[in-house]
């Protein structure tokens, strides 16, 4: 067991510094950071110093292996625009995204079951096929239009939330929280609805498709047999079958929430952590680039271990081979 | 805790008191602002970019600043006076206090003009003519150039003081150095003489300015703003959309396709002027050969009337009405009315669009066939520039030149003209001076760090470097309209238009537009 979590920390470090690496590389196609740092009427030769003080004027390779050196010791460096130290500005962030993230994975596994269960249960109702067809249209509109229309439809035509931002924050340590205060939650309804959508969708159809399936099996037809109510059918026995791999498809997508969560941040400017990054890939803002990205790829890693683990403890016959 | 509610019942008894004595309670006006981007800090010395001023501005006040006509006026100095060609004496203002409440005096100005010069700052270029600066008394001034230099009120007008003991005080004698790696004092906080305090401030979030009270400026500048909060809103639509659920009171960027819908709603207005800022294409003249043309061995745009064909193949009408929704204005110069050597008939006698004559002289240049060449476009930083230079394209391909657009964001496509790598851009200019000599130094001195067009002539370069010295007006003026009879004829750059300042705003809201896009929130007024 413990050999088996050193291994995994060792190869998820591996594909940190590979991220990082390959970061690094494109980096260099973004454009020149000190274009956007001085006005036009700054010299060549000043841009030059500042370039030299930057140390931008170095091969990738020496920028990377200096990057390194600061991220060992949890220094990523000042931004380029903000002139703040990255680890701040992404600490300040942070709690931004995880709110939306929360709130959109609680909305997504809400809905996402209930229909779910709904359209299994009753397959041919006419508001099954209804709801059917509503999934469709959220898995293909694009995020960005899906946030469009709701801010026309609820902001500009109905006025009943805002249209942008996240409300009052209340500070609780370090930790900025939108979701004590009445202006918090307006702000958050339409962003994590917009973030929601194409998980609620996800979670849905496969739940449906495993009630489809648990229905059929013997256990369930040995259920109705005993004569148990539809209600105790259902949900304690074919809804508890289905949710295995609900599970674990929501435990890997919440990081596609955290990555995801770029768009719908830019559209309702939130200030969470896409926000930061996109702002910073249009101003060639390289540190904050890299630190966001490495920080993204640290929760995939992490969530991917999380989810071995749970593996780990779950699979017996795991365990067994382990044990050799 | 039992003292602060005794002094809130206080304080609402003699609110309610005043109010029934001046007959009304008196709300608080608050002007909701937004844009695209935040400033990158509110130090006003680090850096010298349009969102940095635009914020400082109205922390921070200069020795002289502009009237909304865009005329030098006294700031915190009240009087000046050439004593010789190289010393300015300035009488400073008495009695003002910055926002943390000490005075404002020689020592520092003294000290902002040297921090101001100090190499972290980006405001050098305004500053480079000064020798030195001596204090007379605690009110008076005075600024020795190093030569005679007759723009340099004009380039006062961005240099904002600040306070020595303050600055002593937090560590920001100098503005920040990026090699640091940490940040200043300076950065998110600010303590100026001007119309407004900054209140709090959350980078990309919100800013918040409450008014000063005290300000010197109040009786000339009569505004009702008692604060002013500024969230930017970076994704277009969603600007918009703010703007339409009244979110915001004065968006300074609306997109061109909005503007229609944004004037039929009756609760708010579209206000525009035409900007200091007017956008061109730039031909690389110098080399003998270009980079990305089918021409080898020579170069067709040393040839004028290529040059010539190039102009008159644009319809910049068409590109007017088609792309610009009508908001700009076809341009003959580079320079715009309020900038110093502004020639009316020069700027109105753009030539004829004509591409039976471009085809002609295309011809007669020896190319009937035209040529390939690239067109470097930026695509975030003019007002559709994008879609300018793809008219270009289509413009330039009926008369058989055929052009490969290059377009790409800001960062990628100005390191192309500082690093003179381009045959054929388009570049925007706006003068902070106010004055033709900031554009030839820029773009048409052969040394000029934007100049990729490779134009310039030894004499040329000797005209341009005397209007940098020459203090009598007359003399100079004429010298300025020498230099624009030869561009104009011999039209190294081609001109297509001046942009427009459009800003969309609540009707409620009395605020003058700036050709500078700079809003000044103290010239503002809630009805």
């Amino acid at each position: 067991m413990a050999n088996f979590i050193v291994t995994r920390i060792l190869q998820s470090a591996a594909v940190m510094f590979f991220v990082a690496l390959i970061c690094f590389c494109l980096f260099r196609y973004v454009g020149d950071p000190i274009v956007n740092m001085v006005g036009q009427e700054t010299t060549i030769e000043d841009m030059e110093a500042l370039r030299q003080s930057l140390g931008l004027d170095k091969p990738v390779l020496v920028q990377f292996a200096h990057f390194i050196a600061g991220a060992l010791q949890g220094e990523f460096g000042i931004s380029y625009r903000l002139q703040r130290p990255v680890s701040e500005l992404i600490a300040e962030r942070l709690p931004a995204t995880l709110e939306l993230v929360f709130v959109s994975a609680i909305i997504a596994l809400t809905l996402g079951i209930s229909g779910g269960l709904l359209t299994g249960i009753k397959r041919n109702a006419w508001y099954s096929r209804l709801v059917l067809a509503l999934s469709l249209v959220g898995v293909s509109l694009p995020t960005f239009v899906v946030g469009i229309l709701l801010i026309y439809l609820f902001a500009v035509t109905l006025n009943w939330l805002p249209s942008f931002g996240r409300g009052q924050v209340v500070d609780i340590g370090w930790w900025s929280t939108g979701l004590l205060t009445v202006s918090g939650w307006k702000a958050i309804i339409l962003p994590a609805v917009t973030l929601a959508l194409y998980q609620t969708t996800l979670i849905l159809r496969i739940v449906r498709a495993e009630m489809l399936e648990v229905r059929r099996t013997d256990f369930i037809k040995f259920a109705w047999a005993r004569g148990l109510a539809p209600r105790s059918v259902y949900f304690n026995h074919a809804l508890r079958n289905t949710l295995i791999p609900v599970i674990t498809v929501t435990g890997l997508q919440i990081g596609s929430l955290i990555a995801f969560s770029i768009i719908t941040e830019t559209v309702f400017q939130w200030p969470g952590m896409g926000s930061l990054f996109i702002h910073a890939v249009q101003f060639a803002d390289v540190p904050v680039m890299a630190a966001y990205l490495v920080l993204v790829a640290l929760f995939f890693v992490l969530i991917n271990l999380i989810v071995d683990l749970l593996y780990f403890a779950v699979d017996p016959r795991l365990r067994m081979s382990a044990g050799h | 805790m039992r003292c602060l509610k005794k002094s809130l019942l206080l304080s609402a008894v003699c609110i309610i008191l005043s109010g029934g004595v001046a007959g009304h309670a008196q709300a608080e006006n608050t002007l909701r602002f937004s844009n695209k981007g935040d400033a990158p800090t509110f130090d006003p010395h680090a850096l010298n970019t349009q969102d940095t001023l635009m914020a400082t501005i109205q922390v921070y006040d200069g020795l002289v600043m502009r009237n909304p006509e865009m005329e030098i006026v006294p700031g915190l100095a009240v009087s000046w006076t050439n004593i010789d060609p190289n010393t300015w004496e300035f009488r400073l203002r008495e009695n003002v206090r910055f926002h943390d409440g000490s005075d404002f005096d020689a020592d520092d100005v003294i000290f902002s003009i040297n921090r101001a010069l100090s190499e972290t700052s980006q405001m050098q270029g305004y500053l480079n003519s000064i020798e030195t600066v001596k204090k007379v008394d605690d009110h008076t001034v005075r600024l020795i150039t190093k030569g005679p230099n007759p723009i340099l009120l004009d380039q006062l007008v961005n240099v904002f003081m600040m306070d020595k003991e303050w600055s002593e005080e937090h560590g920001v004698e100098r503005p920040q150095n990026f090699k640091d790696q940490e940040e200043t004092f300076a950065v998110r906080n600010a303590n100026g003489t001007g119309a407004f305090k900054l209140e709090s401030r959350e980078p990309d979030i919100e800013t918040v300015y409450v008014r000063n009270p005290d300000w010197w400026g109040s009786e000339t500048y009569d505004h009702n703003i008692d604060r002013v909060v500024w969230r930017p809103i970076s994704n277009l639509a969603t600007r918009v959309a703010a703007l339409l659920s009244n979110e915001v009171d004065l968006v300074i960027d609306p997109p061109l396709q909005d503007l229609a819908r944004i004037d039929n709603y009756p609760e708010l207005n579209v206000l525009s002027t035409s900007q200091i800022r007017t956008i061109f294409l730039g031909l690389d003249v110098g080399r003998d050969e270009l980079r990305n043309s089918s021409v080898t061995g020579e170069n067709p745009f040393q040839d004028v009337r290529v040059r010539e064909a190039i102009y008159r193949a644009i319809n910049i009408i068409a590109i007017r009405e088609k792309i610009m929704r009508g908001l700009s204005m076809p341009a003959g110069m580079l320079i715009e009315p309020p900038i110093n050597g502004y020639n009316a008939d020069w700027d109105n006698n753009r030539l004829e669009y004509d591409p039976e004559r471009a085809a002609e002289l295309l011809q007669e240049a020896g190319y009937p066939d035209g040529f390939t060449v690239r067109l470097d476009c930026p695509n975030d930083r003019y007002i559709n520039d994008e879609a300018i230079c793809q008219a270009v394209v289509g413009m330039l391909g009926r008369i058989g030149i055929q052009v490969n657009l290059n377009s790409q964001p800001k960062s990628k496509h100005f390191p192309l003209i500082t690093g003179r790598d381009t045959d054929f851009y388009m570049l925007g200019w706006g003068i902070p001076t106010m004055d033709s000599g900031f554009i030839f130094d820029y773009l048409f001195h052969s040394d000029g760090s934007w100049n990729a067009s490779g134009y310039g002539t030894p004499q040329l370069n000797a005209k341009i470097e005397k209007i940098r010295s020459v203090i009598d007006k007359e003399e100079r003026d004429l010298l300025i309209a020498e230099i624009w009879e030869q561009i104009v004829a011999e039209m190294p750059y081609i001109p297509l238009h001046h942009q427009m300042v459009t800003w969309a705003a609540s009707s409620d809201l009395n605020i003058p537009v700036e050709p500078n896009n700079m809003p000044r929130f103290y010239w503002a007024n809630f009805n």
